[in-house]
């Protein structure tokens, strides 16, 4: 699992049948520095995040298909957690 | 990230007669990823089309083993497919800063209303 940002959200309304009913977000990953990567990614959102959340990253196919409950879905990230705090040791 | 979904345009389309088992019937497409407002951002690639997309579309697109679960057939050689048309993208630059989280402070504002009443 990554953080990463929520840098916008993504309308579809005709999409796979397996993404109806769930909300598209913009993701950026975030690096080890805080900083975040460059390029945005498409991630289901399980957990109502928005805008400039933090957020934890779940970006494995079967864990995701196993969170939205398709089997057989074309998915593979999906935000599923909004991040209050994150500590280094 | 080596699987992933991401934006892409519809930018050619792909004519193969003979093809590997499972891909009868399957449209490709020559897709290109584009960034957050659009732009060109990567190189070209071959996608399979689940979902009807038109030239020059904007749509998203899931790579590697779970794109063939887009298609009819699932489990076809397939590693790209267009999974839905785009819209709108909704992007945030401000959202690039941290701390700026207007999510998080509408929630916060919710809450102290609920604590209030």
């Amino acid at each position: 699992m990554l953080l990463g940002r929520v840098v916008g959200t993504v309308v579809s309304t005709v999409k796979t049948a397996s993404h109806k009913g769930w909300k598209l977000l913009l993701v950026r990953p975030e690096r080890i520095d805080g900083t975040l990567e460059e390029k945005s990614y498409v991630a289901l959102d399980l957990v109502q995040a928005g805008e400039g959340d933090r957020v934890l990253l779940m970006r494995e196919g079967s864990s995701v298909r196993d969170l939205v409950g398709a089997p057989a879905a074309p998915v593979h990230a999906a935000v599923v957690g909004i991040v209050d705090e994150v500590t280094r040791s | 990230m080596r699987s992933a979904m991401y934006l892409a345009r519809v930018v050619g389309t792909v004519v193969a007669t003979r093809k590997a088992e499972g891909l009868d019937g399957v449209k490709f497409l020559v897709v290109e990823p584009v960034d957050d407002e659009g732009r060109p951002a990567g190189a070209r690639q071959v996608a399979a089309d689940a979902v009807q997309a038109g030239p020059a579309e904007l749509v998203y697109v899931c790579t590697g083993r779970e794109a063939s679960m887009a298609l009819d057939e699932p489990f076809v050689p397939v590693d790209l497919a267009i999974v839905g048309h785009v819209d709108d993208v909704d992007f945030h630059p401000g959202a690039l800063v941290a701390g700026t989280s207007t999510a998080a402070k509408a929630r916060t504002k919710g809450a102290a209303r609920r604590r209030r009443r």
